[in-house]
């Protein structure tokens, strides 16, 4: 327990210090261009895959331009947002990982318990009601 | 076209004179009485010459302890006025049997309770528990202020804002009909085509925006402003419980903001989220308010947690029993307040396999909560307790609470909670976890940290009376809620036939006479303590023998709070540095800076109010004239430079030597 207590803890006490901690808060021109140049790729890929036809299936398509939409924004958050596991000390690190688990528990719970909700709660056309009634 | 503009409807929009409902006797009289009441506020405040410094030292106060005073006494304010509901209420079904209807017809009846519940949560319950955090966090933690002051005031001001909508409500047209959460399709514009729901969703926006903002405030405080040494596992626990009540404000709000954005639309610009036809789904919003509404329950009980475990190893001389597992419990508990939302509408029908992951996330959330009361148990176990009145709220918490919590686990079972949903089972059980837990904790918060806000004690006579009649009061007016929840009767209800059940709501009725003496007691502690303030003044700064950097400045604080930021060893820091002999120093002061007073909180607060009553009212040039104006006041505000000042050092000197003069009297 007391080592990621410490892990939490081990930076911003105090106010006027904090910038000496902040590691990574501003970005070099080395990590920018990375940035940029793996977004672009990102960018490009979908617009190439979608407008030359390259795979059959449009579903894979959607997939894959899904999966590289997620890459996208990791690429965004960590070069540009300059995301990492020190800066704050590890307060950016775990405010965003809470706030993904946030979101994720909201959305996923909202579908699944509306989704049965709707299953659960057909309207009944005038067949099933026929049905019922014999 | 311009010769069917009629001018009334453009100046004055949706409001006539026969809003004004003066034909009512009740709200004649209640009329009566606020103006007489207000007007003789008024009048004492211009005889004592008291609005220069109102204005100077509270309104434009930035200072976290005065804004944490004035939560507390808007919430205390706010409580009389749930708790007159709350009496209309409980003699209204006292005696509405058979062909007796009361004196409430229902339009009105409906009105009380949804104010009622609404107020007690969003004006009291949410005012006491951020005022106290407001006071005692940057004091517990060795800083000097909040990390964003003017935000602070900002945020306070916005909480009254909203609460003097809903007030406005009561004399203005009327209030929401459609309970506190103002379900659709019943709040929707089709079933709800008056003021009552906008006055609801703006009070509501409007108060949300500061909640949210002083959640993050103290989030940024408590993340940056420690003390240094002061370790994460060194935090005063109420801190803890604060810091994850913040991080439930600040990942929470925002939800009950979109809901009841998205509701505005149905009812504005007629929209489809939430009605039955057009592909909406009133069900939706249950859903969504409810994960809003779920976490804000451990918002409002968490600091009540952390006041009752600083208040118990304050008053047992004994460090906390289990501080770590009391911070894990903490966590864990902030985390899980998101699995559980569900549990508010099993009946819903969303089927046995939704009903059952909730119902058992609901009874896993009970563990780190029922590890909590062992805690304070062992806390007190062998230790040398001090039956003050704090700890006797302390005691009548952990009793009433175990019994509302079990009652909670009972309800968290979805078959038992088919039978129970929406009876009175369900109104005694929620009631007991807010009195018991939230209320009884912002009492003995409030008999706890007032000598140090004021400097003397509270009286402990009057404030033993208080206890005794509230805990009593609250057992007489709610243990025959829950046997008639088991009989089935359903809540909300302005009138019944069965004149068998008349006696148990006769027996409420008298717990909530019994409750109204305990305020009216707790009126005389004020006032006697008050009158008695020579005798039952502090001079120490540390009448309890505290535990935490509160105790370790004078009573009450200099504006700086602490002329040298303390360095912590030990969690406990202060009975640490009492232990090691700690001496004041006595030289060496520095200039302090400090954040200056602005009043540009309280004027975007008050073009917040006239904005929500322009909207309300669709008074549409209003509204537009009062949204551009908080944007120039917002703007002009931020080339404000003029925004700090120094205390200098000869003024730090003069206020420690006069405290150096104290502690030698005392």
């Amino acid at each position: 327990m007391s080592a990621d207590a410490r892990h939490l803890t081990g930076h911003g006490q105090d106010t006027h210090d904090s910038h000496a901690h902040s590691s990574g808060g501003h970005g070099t021109v080395q990590s920018y261009m990375t940035g940029f140049v793996l977004s672009v790729i990102l960018t490009v890929i979908p617009f190439w895959l979608v407008m030359g036809n390259v795979l059959d299936n449009s579903l894979v398509t959607t997939l894959v331009i899904l999966a590289l939409g997620g890459v996208q924004m990791v690429v965004h958050i960590v070069y540009f947002l300059h995301m990492n596991t020190k800066s704050e000390g590890g307060w950016t690190f775990l405010a965003l990982i809470f706030t993904i688990m946030v979101v994720v528990i909201m959305l996923a719970g909202s579908v699944w318990v509306m989704y049965h909700l709707n299953h659960n709660m057909m309207p009944m056309d005038a067949h099933d009601v026929m049905n019922n009634a014999r | 076209m311009f010769a069917n503009l009629d001018l009334q409807q453009l100046l004055f929009g949706r409001f006539t004179i026969e809003q004004i409902p003066y034909h009512e006797p009740i709200l004649q009289a209640t009329f009566a009485g606020v103006a007489v009441v207000g007007l003789a506020v008024l009048g004492v405040i211009t005889y004592y010459r008291f609005w220069g410094p109102m204005w100077r030292d509270w309104i434009t106060s930035i200072d976290h302890k005065k804004i944490g005073i004035m939560y507390c006494i808007f919430a205390a304010v706010m409580l009389l006025r749930g708790f007159a509901d709350a009496m209309l209420m409980r003699s209204q079904q006292a005696v509405a049997f058979g062909d007796e209807q009361g004196f409430l017809p229902p339009h009105h009846y409906d009105q009380i309770f949804t104010a009622h519940g609404m107020i007690m949560i969003f004006f009291v319950a949410m005012p006491f528990v951020t005022g106290m955090m407001n006071f005692a966090v940057p004091l517990q933690i060795g800083a000097r202020d909040v990390a964003f002051p003017f935000l602070n005031n900002f945020s306070f001001w916005m909480t009254v804002a909203g609460g003097m909508v809903v007030m406005v409500s009561l004399f203005v047209g009327e209030f929401s009909r459609a309970t506190w959460l103002a379900y659709p399709p019943l709040s929707g514009a089709a079933m709800s085509p008056g003021v009552g729901v906008d006055y609801y969703i703006w009070a509501l926006q409007i108060a949300g925006i500061g909640t949210l903002l002083s959640g993050i405030n103290l989030i940024a405080t408590i993340v940056k402003m420690r003390a240094p040494g002061m370790t994460m596992m060194k935090l005063p626990i109420f801190v803890w419980s604060s810091l994850c009540t913040n991080i439930l404000i600040v990942a929470a709000f925002p939800i009950l903001t979109a809901v009841l954005a998205m509701l505005s639309l149905d009812r504005y610009v007629g929209t489809h989220f939430f009605t039955n036809d057009l592909g909406g789904n009133a069900m939706l919003y249950f859903n969504l308010i409810w994960i809003w509404g779920h976490p804000e329950v451990y918002i409002l009980i968490l600091p009540a947690f952390g006041i009752f475990s600083e208040i118990t190893s304050t008053f047992c001389g004994k460090r906390l029993f289990g501080y770590t597992s009391m911070v894990y419990a903490l966590v864990v508990i902030t985390i899980l307040a998101y699995l559980v939302w569900l549990h508010h509408f099993f009946t819903m029908g969303s089927g046995a396999d939704v009903n059952s992951f909730f119902g058992i996330t609901t009874m896993i959330i009970s563990i780190p909560t029922g590890a909590k009361i062992f805690n304070w148990m062992f806390t007190m176990y062998r230790g040398r307790i001090r039956f003050e009145v704090p700890m006797l709220w302390v005691v009548a918490f952990i009793v009433t609470f175990v019994i509302g919590g079990m009652t909670g686990v009972l309800l968290a079972v979805p078959p038992a909670d088919f039978v129970l949903h929406n009876s009175l089972f369900l109104i005694a059980h929620f009631h007991n976890v807010i009195i018991g837990g939230v209320l009884f904790g912002m009492f003995a918060g409030v008999t706890f940290w007032f000598p140090k806000a004021f400097g003397f004690k509270l009286d402990e006579f009057w404030g033993k009376v208080a206890l005794v009649f509230w805990v009593t009061g609250f057992y007489v007016a709610f243990m025959p809620l829950y046997v008639l929840g088991l009989m089935g009767v359903t809540r909300r209800m302005q009138h019944f036939d069965d004149p068998s059940l008349q006696i148990w709501f006769v027996i409420a009725a008298i717990g909530a006479v019994l409750i109204a003496c305990g305020i009216a007691s707790q009126v005389v502690m004020f006032v006697v303590s008050i009158r008695n303030r020579d005798k039952l003044r502090d001079l120490t700064g540390d009448p309890w023998g505290g535990r935490t950097l509160e105790w370790s400045t004078s009573s009450p604080p200099p504006d700086y709070n602490f002329a040298f930021t303390p360095v912590v060893h030990d969690s406990d820091a202060w009975w640490d540095m009492k232990n090691r002999g700690f001496a004041r120093p006595m030289t060496g002061y520095k200039p302090i800076h400090m954040p200056k007073n602005t009043a540009a909180g309280a004027i975007l607060a008050g073009l917040n109010f006239v904005f929500g009553i322009a909207m309300i009212w669709y008074v549409w040039w209003l509204a537009a004239l009062s949204f551009v104006a908080i944007f120039v006041v917002a703007i002009a505000h931020s080339f404000n430079y003029n925004r700090d000042y120094y205390i200098p050092a000869d003024t730090v000197s003069r206020t420690e030597g006069q405290r150096t003069r104290e502690l030698e009297m005392a």
